[in-house]
């Protein structure tokens, strides 16, 4: 089952948990499940249906790009990152 | 609306007749009124040396002088350096020792390097350093460039020791 | 320079040859963005806030409207409203509203420099007498210039909707907090045999550009408009401008002129909607640049920070707890790197418990841009001046304490999955093993300093495209502007697979019109990335190649192979052809070649780098001179070596100048006081010495090449490297930056006295 590595300031939805083990095939199956486990996370998560601009995922070691349409193995590790660069405009 | 001076002074090597208004700097005339961009205004204030041009062979931030006081003067720019489409010794150091990053100090700092070994033609680094002090670059840290008017000097003194020589 | 690239089975890359548009540069025909000039154009100029905080009561036009020669004004009532959120563009995320606000004021100015209005004239002095003859009334509030002023209770504040999700609906100066957290801190210093803890604050500094900001627009009367500006992102020009103007992206294009320096702060917009807003209006192009004082007063320098330190090692040298606090200085809009810096500020070292919380706090300052590594520098200073402390106190040379707790392939991360291979442990040996380390430095006040930095670089997406020409010649085109000698690395790549000399392959960079999406030259992206889609290209040409060389040799493509620029038949009976040879056949067998590449690149390697600086300390004034100083740096592969070393110098010159001398110097009105290179001092020629560079070869196993930016990270170490060389010359720990005369005789003089009175009693 592909593990989420739940982000400092979010662990307070998990109860202090920083690993998850969590179903899905596609990185939206992995929000909605966490979402329904943690109601709550989700939206720490999305917007407007996808992943937050201000946040990058990272599937086993790359960061992807695709949002919420990436795929995920069944073993795959999981991060939520800040997006980094210049921050904020 | 300010009047304009006619004004008559050597540009590179060749007598050339222009007008300006008083207030402008002799960086903008040459620059818009001329259309001899290769200088650059940096800051506008002498400090940077971007806009570094020799005025009777004596290295000047044009942003200081004004257009007006061209009269009567020999000027060089980098526009001026290559001799009929030939690179002087300067510039193709700067190219071989890749002395340049943005590029946009590198005017400034040909000419600078000019006025140096035109009076010093066998510069220590530390006289390079001194002389190329008004000049700022932000890119390369100095090194290839200081490097380059050391090849250059070398090689203009004896022309292909330069070569030999180790770095 | 001790460069130690090999060329291993490489032809073209790791050779040095001159850049191609090098001619250009040294005879000054190159055109940067203030060289343009159009039939009819007017010059612009900005009208610009003398006050840190204020009200805009009213703005009054008229008497500058009629000076002869004015032929338009604009102010934000002519741009369109913009929403309050947050968007993606490019490699980063903006907010619509702020981006607007920093382009033209609304009902509020935030710092001194803040753009309220634009005027075009036909010629620049009469603008700036038009600028003279406005009228702005203003209802001047209290400024509030550092974090711990912005965080007080009862601070004024700066924007009126901005929240953060732990006030609530509380209005506050405080627009994000960031945190990482790992496994038990309290365990961890309790395993402590040492325990170091440091308040730290450094100053705003500028990225120093010799080349102020410009921008020509020219708006058609069919909508289409064109803007030629140095920038280091001719597609973020165009999506930041559309988003201010309320104009579709496709109506924009922007050519960008090459670029006299950027480091991070020509990665976003300032003129260029304002020259488009008044090509609108006049029917003219029209022509804007920055002055020095309005470069420093009004474009985005890099934050001050205040960063508290705690860190424990056991007294073998290992590294247990780490314990950071940090506010940077966002400016006056959200948006500093401190993310950034919270996940650099001890990214080199395996740390198995650590909390860090990260703040982005605004202030009355202008709002803060992009430089080098954006947010890993301040970092750094702290981090790393406090791991000197640490192997002090442990008994072990820095250099061992930071390759005993160094990250390698597999260590974790601050955030994220562990490492690919990288190769910072390598940069350590290579210090270690150096001419420089190993030589004694002798004599009095003299100190040696070591630190070490990260950064992760960036991936982003590129565009390329090849053409082959009928002489057999290449042109490799792409959308990165060049500030650093990116163009000869994309045509050596393109040379190198190709097998032609790298004289006969021309690198243009284009407009946003004649290549496909290119983000930024920035996150030392663009040999990485854009160079992954050269190479991309460069295939696709040569799958193009066989082809037509197997319909030639009427043979299948997979019987025909390309080595060292030729094309065999496999299992011989036909002379090879070189490109040269094929160029004329290529209308008959189906047209002209043109490989092309567009990539979203993934794989990027993170850079590291290690410094090590000699300085000698002048005890009556407590200025420095940087006597020596060396920087190794994990390139992955060397393309072009010179201009490798290029970045590793110039990021170290800034990183010296940021210790020294650097900040900006705000009055208790909130004015800049020091706007010109006189006063805002980087480092001359004079205050530097050579600058030695090791280029450490690690390759990035995700790139064709090995190819890791270099760009950035050494920027990150050197301003630690002082401050430790600092110590070890006259036994002070300077804890601010710059540690320029003024602040480091106080510090020395304290210490001075200090240790005599200690000295006394006994």
């Amino acid at each position: 089952m592909p593990t989420v590595v739940i982000p400092a300031l979010m662990r307070k939805f998990t109860g202090g948990v920083e690993r998850v083990e969590v179903p899905g095939k596609t990185i939206r199956e992995l929000v909605n499940r966490l979402g329904e486990r943690f109601p709550g996370i989700d939206q720490q998560l999305l917007e407007d249906g996808d992943i937050r601009s201000s946040i990058a995922v990272s599937i086993d070691g790359e960061i992807a790009t695709g949002g919420v349409l990436d795929a995920v193995g069944e073993n795959s590790e999981v991060h939520f990152i800040p997006a980094i660069g210049g921050g904020q405009l | 609306m300010s009047k304009k001076t006619a004004v008559e002074a050597t540009i590179n090597g060749e007598p050339v007749e222009f007008l300006c208004e008083p207030r402008q700097s002799l960086l903008e005339t040459l620059r818009d009124v001329l259309e001899l961009t290769g200088s650059k205004e940096g800051c506008l204030t002498g400090d940077c040396g971007a806009c570094t041009v020799l005025v009777d062979g004596r290295a000047v931030c044009s942003c200081l002088m004004l257009g007006v006081e061209a009269q009567g003067k020999n000027i060089t720019t980098v526009e001026g350096l290559a001799t009929k489409g030939v690179l002087s010794v300067l510039q193709n150091k700067f190219l071989e020792d890749a002395a340049l990053q943005c590029g946009i100090c590198t005017p400034g700092f040909l000419v600078s390097a000019k006025a140096l070994l035109d009076r010093n033609p066998n510069p220590t680094e530390h006289e390079v350093r001194y002389a190329l002090a008004g000049n700022l670059c932000r890119c390369t840290g100095y090194d290839k460039i200081v490097r380059a008017v050391l090849d250059a000097a070398r090689d203009i003194r004896s022309p292909g020791e330069a070569k030999a020589a180790a770095r | 320079m001790a460069a130690s690239t090999t060329t291993g089975n490489f032809k073209v890359i790791g050779t040095r040859p001159i850049r191609h548009d090098g001619v250009d540069k040294v005879t000054g025909r190159a055109k940067f963005g203030a060289d343009y000039a159009f039939p009819g154009m007017l010059h612009g100029k900005v009208l610009r806030s003398p006050h840190a905080h204020a009200i805009i009561k009213s703005i009054n036009v008229d008497k500058a409207l009629k000076l002869p020669g004015v032929q338009a004004i604009v102010t934000s009532k002519d741009l369109p409203p913009a929403e309050n959120k947050l968007e993606q563009a490019g490699e980063m995320t903006i907010n619509p509203m702020y981006l607007s606000m920093n382009i033209l004021a609304r009902d509020k100015v935030l710092y001194d420099g803040h753009a309220i209005a634009a005027v075009a004239a036909t010629s620049p002095h009469i603008a700036e007498e038009a600028l003279r003859l406005s009228e702005v009334e203003y209802e001047v509030l209290p400024p509030v210039m550092a974090v711990d002023a912005a965080t007080r209770p009862g601070a004024p504040i700066l924007l009126n909707d901005l929240r953060n999700p732990e006030e609530g609906d509380k209005p506050t100066n405080v627009a994000q907090h960031y945190q990482f957290k790992r496994g038990d801190v309290a365990a961890g210093f309790k395993a402590a045999d040492y325990v170091i803890e440091r308040e730290f604050n450094t100053a705003m500094v500028h990225q120093g550009y010799i080349e102020p900001h410009n921008a020509v627009g020219i708006y058609n009367p069919d909508g289409q408009a064109t803007i030629y500006c140095s920038t280091q992102g001719p597609v973020i020009v165009r999506s930041l401008s559309a988003q201010v103007l309320g104009m579709p992206v496709g109506k924009i294009k922007v050519v960008p002129a090459e670029i006299g320096g950027g480091f991070g702060g020509k990665t976003t917009i300032y003129l260029e909607p304002l020259s488009l807003l008044l090509s609108k209006k006049t029917g003219a192009p029209v022509k804007l640049t920055m002055s020095r004082a309005e470069v420093l007063r009004a474009s985005g320098p890099t934050p001050g920070a205040k960063i508290k330190v705690k860190m424990g090692a056991t007294r073998d040298g290992k590294l247990v707890a780490a314990e950071i606090w940090m506010a940077y200085q966002a400016g006056a809009f959200p948006g500093s790197p401190v993310g950034a810096g919270a996940m650099c500020i001890i990214a080199p070292y395996t740390v198995e418990n650590f909390v860090i919380d990260a703040y982005d706090v605004v202030v009355n300052r202008p709002k803060t841009a992009s430089y080098r590594a954006p947010g890993a520098t301040q970092a750094a200073f702290a981090s790393e001046t406090v791991i000197d402390e640490l192997a002090e106190k442990c008994g072990i040379d820095p250099i061992d304490f930071r390759i005993k707790n160094g990250v390698k392939e597999g260590s974790p991360q601050v955030v994220g999955p562990p490492f690919k291979r990288i190769g910072f442990i390598q940069t350590c040996e290579a210090i270690k093993n150096s001419d420089h380390y190993k030589s004694k430095l002798t004599g009095k006040f003299r100190g040696r300093g070591v630190a070490s930095g990260f950064w992760f670089n960036a991936g982003m997406q590129s565009s390329a495209i090849v053409n082959i020409h009928a002489d057999g010649t290449a042109s490799v085109v792409t959308g990165s502007p060049d500030i650093g000698g990116t163009r000869a690395s994309m045509a050596m790549i393109t040379a190198e697979v190709l097998g032609l000399p790298v004289t006969d392959v021309r690198p243009i960079v284009t407009d946003t019109d004649s290549i496909g999406h290119t983000d930024v030259t920035g996150g030392s992206r663009v040999t990485f990335a854009t160079g992954m889609a050269v190479y991309e290209a460069a295939k696709d040409a040569e799958r193009q190649l066989i082809e037509r060389a197997a319909k030639v040799w009427e043979k299948k493509p997979d019987e025909v192979e390309f080595r060292a620029g030729m094309l065999h038949a496999k299992g011989g009976g036909v002379p090879p052809l070189s490109i040269k040879q094929l160029a004329p056949r290529f209308a008959r067998t189906g047209g002209p070649i043109t490989g092309r590449a567009s990539v979203s690149a993934r794989g990027v390697g993170p850079g590291f780098a290690t410094s090590v600086v000699d300085v000698e300390v002048d005890p009556d004034t407590g200025k420095v001179q940087v006597l020596r100083c060396t920087v190794a740096q994990d390139a992955g592969k060397a393309i072009h070596p010179s201009y490798v070393e290029g970045q590793m110098q110039g990021g170290t010159a800034q990183g010296i100048g940021w210790a020294l001398n650097e900040e900006y110097f705000y009055d208790d009105k909130g004015t800049l006081r020091n706007s010109g290179f006189l006063d805002y001092r980087i480092p001359t020629c004079l205050d530097l010495p050579m600058i030695e560079t090791i280029v450490v070869e690690e390759p990035n196993p995700g790139h064709p090449l090995g190819v890791r930016g270099v760009g950035e990270v050494s920027i990150v170490p050197p301003v630690a490297a002082v401050a430790n060389a600092i110590y070890r010359a006259v036994g002070v720990r300077m804890t601010q930056t710059p540690m320029s005369p003024p602040k480091l005789l106080k510090a020395m003089l304290k210490h001075r006295s200090a240790t005599q009175h200690s000295a006394a009693a006994d």
